[in-house]
């Protein structure tokens, strides 16, 4: 069990947060315009990569706040937090 | 003393006799005993027989490595507990053990058949044999099966014995009570670290504190009295916690570890007291140091699993520190140096002791020692066969050829009562791999040693691949220091003398004269597994090691291989040709031995299972006779029984005065959340189909709420309270969900919104009054308030006072008829509805549970998310699309709204059905055909709600269909066990299609 450090509240156990799946997929401004496959590449389309992945978490049992993790899927080893609408670090 | 109780030792106390059955007959063994050591003291070697051929087994360890001895503690009470390892339960006065896996009885056990058509269950059988006729698993060969293997009983009653849970936290644990956790411990807490050392067994000093041999000398002393000292030490250090009879059961990511603490496991039955029996500590570690040691490996050969053959190393445990001889003639058969030290306390106790050994020759000081002391000692040789049924007799020994590929000259046979095997160690790995930790092979000794290079926890001892009593002492010391950057101090200056290996030979199977069809030489001893079966699965195309372990089913017994994987991967190396250390390992899983289910549960059982959540009226509804209904986690009245009255006949009552005078529903569970800000119109705009940019304040609006993917989510009526004002309701069940999706979409889709979510479910109470008399009553209610359709217009709310309270009053209905829901703050709830209730005397107000609910919704078409929906259905399949926005640009779920597959017109959709029999009520779930005769049966749709409506005298259903849309009228069919039900499709609105009664 992951200790993650959120950016709001400092170290807690893993038990207190909820992972959101992929990180940086952006609802896009404008779906009416997008064809069927655009819109199907939003809505269902997800990476599972073994490695460095970049993923949304949230603070369920805490302070409610979603933000973005970055974590090695392979051995858990969390490289970074930073808050929605910062910019992703370079890992 | 009994024969085979030969020796006092400092571990036993032989002054306290402690009586225990086994199979019903009565024995006597001393404090500090196992099971094992008791019955091994009365000459027990046969405990069970084996779980596919049913052959007799005995003990074979002395750890949780043992494959055999498995008991069923204190059968036919409620504590019994089956699967036991005989080895590990300290022995109490009145202990129950009993033998599992035999029928009618040990001695005579039916399934020992198995054994005789052995040649007809190769690995792999049950999985080919019992494939065909299909007709005949179900009634013939799973009972078969059943009734013929299984490992013990389960018990029959909830266990009435208290678990529970503890969090720790530390700046160093230290797994392994032995030599190399004593010394980590001892340097971590000296250096101001709050350190704990847990021990799974009732005593500290792992195999170290009964070798007492002159070979092994710490400091001077013999290692085992240096060890002693140390120990009393250890026991004043201030910041060092030990937990003896704690096992670590699993090892997590970041240092996160569960330890289960026996607390009253060896305790006798009336001495409990009814304290707690075992507690699992959640411990998160800065830094772990693991001494979990090593297992003793065994040798196969043919006839390797008869009771009396026990590894090496255990005979010594039991011998030195429970002073009970497994034998009186002992034969010794080994692979390496360490049952030479076996060897040596047998003779010194004056017990017969002879060796055979597969190397050609050894110069240690251990087996020049057993040299002086005139055992006799076969060299280059291997047990060929075994005999003896119930317990080992004899052995037939050959010479090894030059390469150790064969056997050569002739069979010599050898009497004896014990043999003692040892295959070398293997270190206990399991906690490295379980925290993620890789493992390298290494070739001189075969073994899997672990890959240092997490920061935050090390490896010492023997689990580390450190063998001898020099590399132990030396190298856990060296690693723990620059482990914990500790630069001083230590047992940087300690002498240590011990005997060192000088020849090692490792052969995985060992050879034989007969052909390996017709030996019996087990690997995996808990589940039969043998060398042939290995073979087998390569021959058959098993390459993976996974594979070949789950088609033989080699490692994966109760003890999750500790004796067998190595085995397994040496013949599939050897076989294939293969380098071991690229077969790669199986994974370690935790527990590291079984779990109680009682230690994972802790104290979340029964009430404490999950949390209640009851309304402020909760009281009321139990006074009155309320059913109650789980709804997520809230208790929801159900019906009101009135007399005998059931739940039909209840709501056939409830249902009708809900629509011929009043009726009043306890709606305090409903989800509401407080939403404000300058963007929450703009808000709810994104959020719901339809428009809500003109809602006026002081209106309601119904709305819907899809997921991205166009499927209905959730629905409710949103009321604006104020110009940036509203309050949502959702669904009972779905509001913590739809919280967490809004707070979603506005963290993160939205951030630039002025939008503030608040929970309140729990701050309001609701009392909803509906029915054609429901505008009379709040007339009492509200004297000074005009209630006229004009000033107070349905689908609008207004504030007001009742008894000084303030109270919000929407006129909203989920039932079709006038309908009014009055909320107040929770804690005023109780009497708000009293005072509803008072003033509805007269009109005969009845209370109605969530079932009238249901079925007054049913008669108007009104869905229920969850029940009439499932995830798949979108507005449009629902019939609902007046309330999908066509003007609004974007909201969640619309584009999935025009995808080519949420337009076909063949999607299920919501329709009406009739039976043709008014009487015949459908069950919800049935599925519904159109065509009887068609093969495969075609199944169009099921049944979502179906009730017996009171109002309209007969069964209405809601159903979704595949293109129901335009199947009004048609005739289907609901196919039951035994009859087809004729239905009609019909609109699904059957009651007051014109809606009057709303503003009746
Ligand atoms: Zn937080």
């Amino acid at each position: 069990m992951f200790v993650i450090n959120c950016p709001y509240c400092g170290e807690r156990d893993q038990s207190e947060f909820s992972c959101g799946g992929e990180a940086h997929i952006v609802r896009p401004k404008q779906p009416t315009e997008l064809s069927d496959d655009e819109w199907a590449e939003y809505l269902f389309m997800r990476k599972n990569i073994k490695g460095v992945q970049f993923e949304r978490w949230n603070h369920a049992h805490g302070c409610r706040k979603w933000f973005n993790m970055v974590r090695d899927t392979s051995n858990d080893k969390i490289h970074a937090v930073y808050k929605m609408g910062e910019k992703p670090p370079v890992i | 003393m009994t024969k085979y109780r030969i020796n006092k030792t400092r571990f036993v106390d032989q002054t306290k006799t402690v009586s225990f059955t086994f199979d019903g007959k009565k024995y006597h063994g001393f404090e500090g005993d196992t099971l094992a050591s008791a019955l091994l003291s009365n000459g027990i070697h046969l405990i069970g027989r084996s779980f596919k051929y049913h052959r007799p087994r005995g003990i074979m360890s002395c750890g949780s490595e043992e494959p055999n001895a498995i008991c069923q503690i204190n059968d036919n009470t409620d504590l019994t507990e089956p699967n036991v390892r005989a080895t590990e339960i300290e022995l109490y006065e009145g202990l129950k053990a009993s033998s599992q896996n035999c029928w009618p009885s040990l001695n005579f056990d039916i399934g020992g058949i198995n054994n005789l058509i052995s040649p007809f269950i190769p690995a792999g059988f049950y999985y080919k044999t019992f494939m065909w006729p299909k007709s005949f698993w179900k009634k013939i060969y799973e009972p078969l099966i059943r009734m013929s293997a299984g490992l013990g009983k389960s018990p029959t009653q909830p266990d009435p014995e208290i678990y529970d849970h503890k969090h720790e936290h530390c700046d160093v644990l230290v797994i392994g009570g032995g030599i190399s956790g004593i010394i980590s411990a001892k340097i971590a807490a000296k250096n101001n670290l709050k350190t704990i050392l847990i021990e799974d067994k009732n005593i500290l000093g792992g195999s170290t504190i009964y070798q007492n041999n002159k070979n092994f000398v710490i400091d001077g002393q013999k290692s085992n009295e240096w060890l002693m000292n140390e120990i009393s030490e250890l026991q004043k250090l201030d910041n060092l916690t030990i937990k003896t009879r704690t096992s670590l059961a699993a090892f997590h990511s970041y240092n996160y570890l569960l330890a289960k603490e026996n607390i009253s496991d060896h305790l006798p039955l009336d001495k409990k007291n009814g304290s707690i029996r075992q507690r699992l500590w959640k411990i998160r570690a800065d830094k772990v140091i693991v001494g979990a040691g090593a297992i003793e490996r065994p040798l196969i050969f043919n006839n390797n699993d008869r009771p009396g053959i026990i590894l090496a190393h255990s005979v010594k445990k039991y011998l030195d520190f429970y002073g009970v001889s497994s034998g009186l003639n002992n034969i010794i058969f080994t692979n390496n140096d360490s049952a030479y030290e076996t060897a040596v306390s047998l003779f010194e106790k004056g017990i017969s002791v002879k060796i055979v050994d597969i190397r050609k020759k050894s110069s240690s000081n251990i087996v020049k020692n057993a040299e002086d002391l005139g055992i006799k000692i076969y060299w280059n040789s291997t047990v060929v066969n075994t005999f003896g049924y119930k317990k080992i007799k004899s052995i037939e020994i050959m010479n090894l050829s030059e390469d150790g590929s064969n056997v050569t000259g002739n069979k010599h046979k050898i009497q004896c009562d014990c043999l003692s095997i040892s295959g070398g160690w293997t270190p206990m790995v399991h906690m490295h791999t379980q925290s993620g930790g890789k493992l390298d092979f290494r070739e001189i000794d075969q073994v899997f040693v672990p890959t240092e290079k997490s920061e935050n926890h090390i490896n010492v001892g023997s689990c580390n691949g450190d063998f001898e009593l020099e590399e132990i002492v030396k190298n856990t010391n060296y690693k723990v220091k620059k482990f914990l950057n500790i630069n001083e101090g230590g047992f940087d200056k300690i002498s240590v003398l011990c005997s060192k290996e000088s020849e090692k030979k490792n052969i995985w199977l060992l050879p034989n004269t007969i052909s390996e069809s017709k030996t019996k030489s087990f690997i995996d001893f808990q589940n039969d597994s043998t060398a042939k079966d290995i073979k087998l699965a390569l021959r058959e195309g098993f390459k993976s090691i996974e594979h070949v372990k789950r088609y033989t089913t080699t490692g994966m017994a109760t003890d999750q291989g500790k004796l067998s994987n190595m085995h397994a991967l040496g013949i599939i190396a050897d076989t294939a040709g293969v380098k071991m250390g690229t077969l790669g390992t199986t994974t370690f899983r935790p527990p590291f031995t079984p779990l109680t289910f009682g230690a994972i549960v802790g104290r979340n059982v029964g009430k404490f299972f999950d949390i209640v959540r009851k309304t402020s009226i909760h009281e009321w509804h139990v006074q009155n006779n309320a059913k109650f209904e789980n709804v997520g986690q809230w208790k929801r009245p159900w019906y009101y029984p009135i007399n005998n009255e059931n739940l039909h006949e209840a709501v056939q009552r409830e249902s009708k005065a809900a629509r011929d005078s009043a009726g009043i529903l306890d709606a305090s569970t409903l989800g509401k959340i407080d939403i404000q800000g300058s963007d929450a119109s703009e808000f709810l705009n994104r959020v719901y189909t339809n428009a809500w940019s003109k809602l006026g304040i002081g209106k309601c609006r119904y709305g819907l709420m899809l997921n991205e993917d166009g499927m209905v989510y959730d629905d409710g009526v949103t009321t604006r309270l104020g110009e940036n004002h509203y309050l949502m309701t959702t669904t009972t069940g779905g509001a913590a969900n739809v919280l967490s999706k809004l707070e979603d979409y506005l963290q993160t889709e939205w951030p630039e919104l002025d939008v503030y979510l608040t929970s309140v479910t729990d701050h309001y109470s609701t009392a909803s009054i509906c029915g054609p008399n429901s505008k009379k009553i709040l007339n009492k209610l509200f004297p000074n308030k005009d209630f006229s359709d004009e000033a107070f217009p349905h689908m609008s709310y207004q504030d007001a006072i009742i008894d000084k309270i303030e109270c919000r009053i929407m006129r909203i209905s989920f039932t079709g008829e006038l309908s009014y829901e009055i909320n107040v703050e929770s804690k005023y709830g109780k009497s708000l509805w009293e005072n509803c209730i008072a003033a509805g005397e007269e009109y005969k107000i009845t209370p109605y549970g969530t079932e009238t609910m249901h079925l007054l919704r049913a008669e108007k078409g009104f869905i229920i998310v969850g029940q009439d929906t499932d995830g798949t259905m979108t507005p449009i399949d629902l019939q609902m699309d007046w309330i999908v926005s066509k003007k609004k640009y974007d909201f969640i779920g619309k584009r999935s709204l025009y995808r080519s597959d949420t337009m076909r017109e063949d999607r299920k959709q919501l329709v009406g059905l009739l039976t043709d029999d008014p009487n015949e009520i459908l069950e919800e779930g049935a599925q519904i055909v159109s065509e009887l005769d068609k093969k495969p049966v075609e199944m169009i749709g099921h049944v979502t709600s179906s009730y017996f409506s009171p109002n309209l005298n007969k069964s209405i259903a809601l159903a979704v269909v595949k293109g129901g849309k335009k199947m009004n009228g048609q005739k289907l069919f609901v196919p039951m066990e035994n009859k087809n039900i004729n239905v009609t499709v019909s609109d699904f609105i059957f009651f007051d299609k014109e809606n009057k009664r709303i503003n009746a």
